[in-house]
């Protein structure tokens, strides 16, 4: 299968004067005993399909958003290696690498990150100024895309007059309207309440179920990731500790941080079908 | 007593570099001169040409605009009268030419120096501790320099209030830039944003309620000098104040004195207006 992200061992560690460690075994070693460093990812490897959605779940502080924005070098990883779409991302320079996030991938966050001083139209044709697109394309694109994520009538409204789901909205469809391949969603319904939350995991779905793209979505809820992935990683202290299916994770936990994910999940479960045959 | 044979005086290495950077720069110091000149004698005329009531009518255009309050905007608009009523007006306008005058230039400097120390930390390593040594000094100290510079009259008297209202400006553009939330930056570097784009697209407007709180001090401390800079032929109200004070005369100096205190509520309030009217709205359903 065709990859779309390749990611080999990847390291990212915070610290005074992390750029000039090498790195090896014993620098490695060194680092995990000293506070003064913190490694929040660990020597990662794995692969994401193009059209995939693969879900990273893990508890708050495993490092998932170091992860995500190590992709697109929001975050400069401290070693390894990024290919996306054919992409050397860590080989590019400040140009390229400009170019690179208006055309290969674009970012959606979890506190939405629009700009208060812009509407919602402008919010969502952003991406497509920065590039130059003319106005007349511009506004056609971002008109589409509100009419797709359902804000239509809202066009002039700024950000802080939105419920949460709607400027998430505006996020979204700030990402799509690039139409780049790859989506990264970093929490992006986490601060949302249930109710919408579903609904937006529901549009969400039938978004990509019209576009295909490769989307790396991270969350901590596992109901969230086993409704949107195909696949699935867990992460821990910086490493994956199991991927697979969602249902192969359910089925088999690889340790006891998984298996103490997915009980919840079981019971939750269990719960639900003593409800219904109560009815 | 201090011995005096440790006393040691650098007054007169200090008097030799003076000496030298006026020599050696004095094509620079010409220019200058003539340019804070020309501008201020242009200002000047331009603000003469008007006559009393425009200024009421302007005051007043502004004050509505700024503050929507029907009772601001009558305090306002009335209160210029005072100043006609003590027969100052003319030093006022002066004053005011000054005043425009130097805040502009300020403006124009301080802006660009704000943006350079907020994006480069070696600028502001320089420049922040400048500004806390500016800011610590008393005013008088600045006319010094002017004076050296330029001598007595109006430019040294305008250079010094550019020099004196220079911190505000440049401050609070450097903490409007740096309090952009991370969030919003990394939303607009994640669509690809360069970095001028990011400057000009985000950053700069969104430090724009700053700058103008920065506008509105600077301009505050132009006009505090200005009645300062009156002691090295500044002129205006200021003059007035300084003649009053020579003259133990209580009377001319309260009349000069609340003169100043309108001109600085007027430009206070429509400046700080100003600020206010620029925030995006938040309510729900504006
Ligand atoms: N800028 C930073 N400087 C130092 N440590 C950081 C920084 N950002 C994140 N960390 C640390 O890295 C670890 C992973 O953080 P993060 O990627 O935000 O986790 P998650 O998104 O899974 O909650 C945490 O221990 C956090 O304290
Ligand atoms: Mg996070």
């Amino acid at each position: 299968m065709e990859k779309a992200i390749e990611v080999s061992r990847l390291w990212k560690i915070f610290g005074r004067d992390v750029d000039h460690i090498e790195l090896n075994q014993e620098t490695i070693s060194q680092l995990e005993e000293s506070d003064e460093y913190i490694a929040a990812v660990c020597d990662m490897s794995f692969s994401v399909n193009k059209g995939e959605v693969f879900v990273v779940m893990g508890l708050s502080g495993s490092g998932k958003s170091t992860l995500i924005r190590c992709l697109l070098r929001l975050i400069e990883p401290t070693a390894g290696s990024i290919r996306i779409n054919g992409y050397d991302v860590c080989g590019l320079d400040q140009e390229e690498l400009t170019k690179f996030r208006r055309q290969q991938v674009a970012m959606v966050f979890q506190h939405y990150g629009l700009l208060p001083h812009r509407t919602v139209l402008e919010n969502v044709g952003f991406g497509l100024k920065l590039q130059g697109v003319p106005e007349k394309e511009r506004l056609d694109l971002s008109h589409a895309w509100i009419e797709r994520v359902g804000l239509q009538g809202f066009e002039n409204y700024y950000p802080d007059q939105l419920s949460g789901g709607m400027q998430q909205r505006v996020g979204i469809a700030r990402a799509l309207a690039c139409d780049p391949p790859v989506l990264l969603m970093d929490e992006p319904f986490s601060g949302l309440d249930p109710l919408i939350r579903r609904e937006m995991q529901e549009q969400l779905c039938r978004l990509q179920h019209g576009m295909q793209k490769t989307i790396f979505f991270v969350t901590h809820d596992l109901e969230e990731g086993m409704r949107l992935g195909d696949r699935m990683a867990v992460m821990r202290g910086g490493r994956f500790v199991q991927i697979g299916t969602p249902e192969e994770i359910i089925a088999n936990p690889a340790d006891d941080y998984v298996a103490s994910f997915v009980q919840d999940k079981r019971n939750a479960s269990q719960e639900v079908e003593l409800c219904s045959l109560k009815h | 007593m201090f011995p005096e044979a440790l006393e040691f005086h650098v007054s007169g290495s200090i008097n030799n570099l003076v000496e030298w950077m006026l020599h050696t720069f004095r094509g620079f110091f010409d220019w200058v001169a003539e340019a804070i000149l020309g501008m201020l004698m242009f200002l000047n005329d331009a603000l003469s040409i008007l006559p009393w009531w425009a200024y009421l009518l302007i005051v007043c255009i502004l004050a509505w605009l700024t503050t929507r309050r029907v009772a601001t905007t009558v305090t306002l608009t009335l209160l210029p009268l005072i100043i006609g009523i003590f027969g100052l007006w003319e030093l006022a306008i002066n004053t005011l030419a000054i005043i425009l005058a130097a805040a502009f230039i300020s403006i124009l400097v301080g802006i660009p120096l704000g943006v350079l120390i907020a994006e480069s930390p070696i600028a502001a390593g320089f420049i922040r501790p400048l500004l806390d040594l500016m800011q610590t000094m008393p005013s008088f100290v600045y006319l010094i320099p002017a004076v050296i510079f330029f001598g007595l009259g109006y430019v040294p008297a305008v250079f010094a209030t550019i020099i004196y209202s220079l911190p505000p400006i440049i401050r609070l553009t450097d903490l409007g830039l740096n309090q952009v939330s991370e969030d919003v930056i990394e939303a607009a570097l994640s669509c690809g944003a360069t970095r001028w784009q990011l400057l000009r697209e985000v950053q700069l407007p969104l430090a724009v309620p700053s700058i103008l709180a920065g506008i509105n001090q600077t301009t505050m401390m132009a006009l505090a000098m200005v009645v300062v800079a009156a002691m090295i032929g500044g002129g205006g109200l200021g003059y007035e104040v300084l003649r009053a004070i020579n003259r133990i005369d209580v009377g001319s100096g309260f009349e000069a004195g609340i003169s100043v205190v309108i001109l600085a509520i007027i430009i206070d309030r429509l400046t700080q207006g100003l600020a206010k009217r620029w925030e995006p709205p938040t309510v729900n359903n504006s």
